[in-house]
C-alpha cells in the first residue's frame, strides 16, 4: 500500500463555479475529499448596519441588493414585516399582484439555477441559454410593470408601487402560454442526460434528519424528502386561496435538488394561472391609499417570513418608536444553506464540489449581506 | 397543525422545567431621543428564559414538543438597558405559528451555552452573532470570525461601535 498524504487546497476566492466571491478550503485524500470549510465574508457590507441608519422606506430598495436574483421575494418579505410591525392593511388586489411577481421570481430563479448547475458540470453553454432567454422573458415583464429588470424595488407598504401597465396580462398569458413546454424540453434536455446522472445521482446526499438539524430551507430541505414550505406550513398573503403541491426528493442528493426545481416551476405556473383567474374578481386597489410610507412603527419587534426561491427569507425588526429600525435582522436562506455543505461534500471528488454548491443555488449579495 | 402559543409554552416550561423561565421585565429599548416622542417601554410576550437553561429548554422544545427546525437566532443590543437580548425562533415540521425563546446577557460579560453540539444548524447563526456583536458561545466547536477578517478588532454591529472614521483606511498613508 502507498503511503498518501493529505492535502490542502484553495477553491477560489476567484473561480467561475463559485457563483461570486467564495471560498472553499478542502482538504483531501488523494481525490477524495476529507474536509471542507468555507470562507466568506468578502462581499460583506454590514447590510444590516446600513439599514439601521435608513428610515423604513429607504431599506425597500436596499432589499434588492441581497439576493440580487429575486429582488421582488426579498421586497415582500421586508414589507410584510414593516406592515405587520405597523398593522398596515394590504387590499386584495395588491396581494394578487406581490404573489404574481413573487412567482414569476421562482420561475427566473430556477430556470437561472438549473442553467449554472448545468454549466457547471461541465456541459457547456447550451442549458444555461435555455434558461437565460426563459429569464429575459420574465425580465422584460418585471421591466414593464416596476421599471427595473433587476432592482424592482416595487413594493409598498401597503401594496405596490403602481398598478400593471395595459399590455401586463396579455403578456404573461402568452408566456404561461409557452412555459410547459420550455420546462419540459429543459426537462427533456437533462433528465437522461448521461453527463448529469453521472455527476448529480448519488452526488451530495443530505440525509432528511440531517437537512433538519442543519435547518437548511427551501429546495435543498425539500429535496431531502421534507415537505416544508412556508406558503403551506404559514400560509401568508394570499397563498391558502391557491391549489398547488409541494414537491420533494426521495434520496437527497444533488439529483432530487434538481428535480425537485423542475417541479417547483410546474407548481408556480399553476399558482399563476389561478392569480389570472382570481385577479378580475380581486377587492382593492393597487395600494392601501391609506397607508402612509414614512412610517413610524410603536415599540415592538416583528419576524416576517415568506418561501422565497432559496428558502425560508425573514426579516426581524425591532421598533424604537422612530422612523428607523432599531434592529434589522436578515434570515438569509442560501447562508443557512451553507451551513451543511462541509458534510455534503466529505467523501466525494473534488470535482463534485462545485457541483454540489452550485445545487444548494447560493447568491453572495445575500450570504455576505 | 400543532397549535402552541407563548403563553401555553410558559405554562408548560414552568411545570417541566422549574426555574428555566424568567420573568420578563420592560426594556427601554433606547434612550430617549434628542426630539419627537419618547420611545416606550418595550414588554415582551415572547418566552423569557435563563441562559444557563437555554440548551435545556431548546432541546424540551425539540424532543418533547416537536418543534425541530430552528429557523434563526438574532441579536439585539439594547444598549440603554445594557444587556444583549438573543432571539431564537423554533418552528414544527408540520407548519403552524413558531415559537421563540430570548435570552438576556450582560453586555460586559456576553456568555451564552451554544447550541451547536446538539443543533449543528446553529453554527452560522452563532458565528455571526460572535462576528458581530462578540458574544461567546461557549462549547462552539469553531467559533471565528465569519464576515469580517481574523484581525479586525472590535464588534460592528454593537450599538456603541464608532460609526465614523476608519482605523483600517489610510493606515499606511
Amino acid at each position: 500500500m502507498l503511503k498518501t498524504e493529505e492535502l490542502q487546497i484553495n477553491i477560489g476566492p476567484q473561480h467561475p463555479s463559485t457563483h461570486g466571491v467564495f471560498r472553499m478550503i478542502v482538504t483531501v485524500d488523494g481525490e477524495t475529499i476529507t474536509d471542507l470549510k468555507p470562507v466568506f465574508g468578502y462581499l460583506h457590507r454590514n447590510h444590516e448596519q446600513i439599514a439601521e441608519q435608513n428610515t423604513y422606506l429607504q431599506n425597500m430598495p436596499y432589499t434588492d441588493r441581497l439576493d440580487y436574483f429575486n429582488s421582488m421575494a426579498n421586497n415582500q418579505a421586508y414589507a410584510m414585516a414593516v406592515e405587520q410591525l405597523v398593522g398596515i392593511e394590504v387590499p386584495e388586489r395588491a396581494e394578487y399582484l406581490r404573489v404574481m411577481m413573487v412567482e414569476l421570481t421562482r420561475i427566473l430563479n430556477h430556470a437561472g439555477a438549473l442553467g449554472f448547475l448545468i454549466n457547471d458540470m461541465g456541459m457547456w453553454q447550451t442549458q444555461l441559454a435555455f434558461g437565460m432567454r426563459e429569464r429575459e422573458k420574465i425580465l422584460d415583464l418585471f421591466e414593464s410593470a416596476s421599471g427595473a429588470r433587476l432592482m424592482c424595488n416595487y413594493f409598498r407598504f401597503g401594496g405596490v408601487v403602481r398598478d400593471l401597465p395595459p399590455d401586463f396580462i396579455p403578456r404573461l398569458k402568452e408566456l404561461l402560454q409557452a412555459m410547459p413546454a420550455f420546462v419540459d424540453e429543459l426537462e427533456r434536455l437533462l433528465r437522461e442526460n448521461e453527463i448529469l446522472m453521472q455527476r448529480a445521482e448519488g452526488i451530495g446526499i443530505l440525509p432528511r434528519d440531517l437537512a433538519l438539524a442543519y435547518s437548511v430551507s427551501g429546495p435543498v430541505l425539500r429535496g431531502s424528502g421534507i415537505p416544508y414550505d412556508v406558503r403551506k406550513a404559514q400560509p401568508y398573503s394570499v397563498y391558502d386561496r391557491f391549489d398547488f403541491d409541494v414537491p420533494v426528493g426521495t434520496v437527497g442528493d444533488v439529483y432530487d435538488r434538481f428535480l425537485v426545481r423542475i417541479e417547483e416551476m410546474r407548481q408556480s405556473r399553476r399558482i399563476l394561472e389561478q392569480v389570472l383567474e382570481q385577479l378580475p374578481d380581486a377587492q382593492g386597489g393597487h395600494i392601501n391609499p391609506k397607508a402612509r410610507q414614512n412610517v413610524r412603527p410603536p415599540v415592538g419587534d416583528v419576524y416576517a417570513r415568506i418561501e422565497s426561491p432559496k428558502g425560508e427569507l425573514g426579516f426581524y425588526l425591532v421598533s424604537d418608536g422612530s422612523g428607523k429600525p432599531y434592529r434589522y435582522k436578515v434570515r438569509a436562506p442560501s447562508f443557512i444553506n451553507l451551513t451543511p455543505l462541509g458534510d455534503m461534500c466529505r467523501g466525494y471528488k473534488v470535482a463534485d464540489v462545485v457541483v454540489i454548491l452550485g445545487s444548494i443555488d447560493i447568491v453572495m449579495g445575500e450570504v455576505d449581506r | 397543525m400543532p397549535r402552541l402559543d407563548a403563553a401555553e409554552l410558559r405554562e408548560r416550561m414552568a411545570r417541566d422545567l422549574p426555574g428555566a423561565v424568567l420573568e420578563v421585565v420592560p426594556l427601554q429599548v433606547a434612550a430617549a431621543p434628542p426630539h419627537g416622542p419618547q420611545p416606550g417601554a418595550f414588554m415582551t410576550s415572547d418566552t423569557l428564559v435563563a441562559p444557563s437553561r437555554l440548551v435545556e429548554a431548546a432541546c424540551y422544545l425539540r424532543d418533547l414538543l416537536g418543534y425541530a427546525y430552528l429557523s434563526d437566532i438574532a441579536v439585539v443590543d439594547y444598549l440603554a438597558d445594557d444587556l444583549f437580548e438573543l432571539v431564537y425562533r423554533f418552528y414544527h415540521v408540520e407548519g403552524g405559528e413558531g415559537l421563540t425563546l430570548k435570552v438576556r446577557i450582560p453586555r460586559d460579560h456576553p456568555e451564552v451555552p451554544s447550541l451547536t453540539p446538539a443543533w449543528p444548524g446553529a453554527n452560522f447563526h452563532e458565528r455571526e452573532a460572535f462576528d458581530l456583536y462578540g458574544i461567546v458561545f461557549v462549547g462552539h466547536p469553531f467559533l471565528r470570525r465569519i464576515y469580517m477578517w481574523d484581525e479586525f478588532e472590535g464588534f460592528p454591529m454593537r450599538k456603541d461601535f464608532p460609526k465614523q472614521g476608519d482605523k483600517y483606511i489610510g493606515a499606511d498613508e
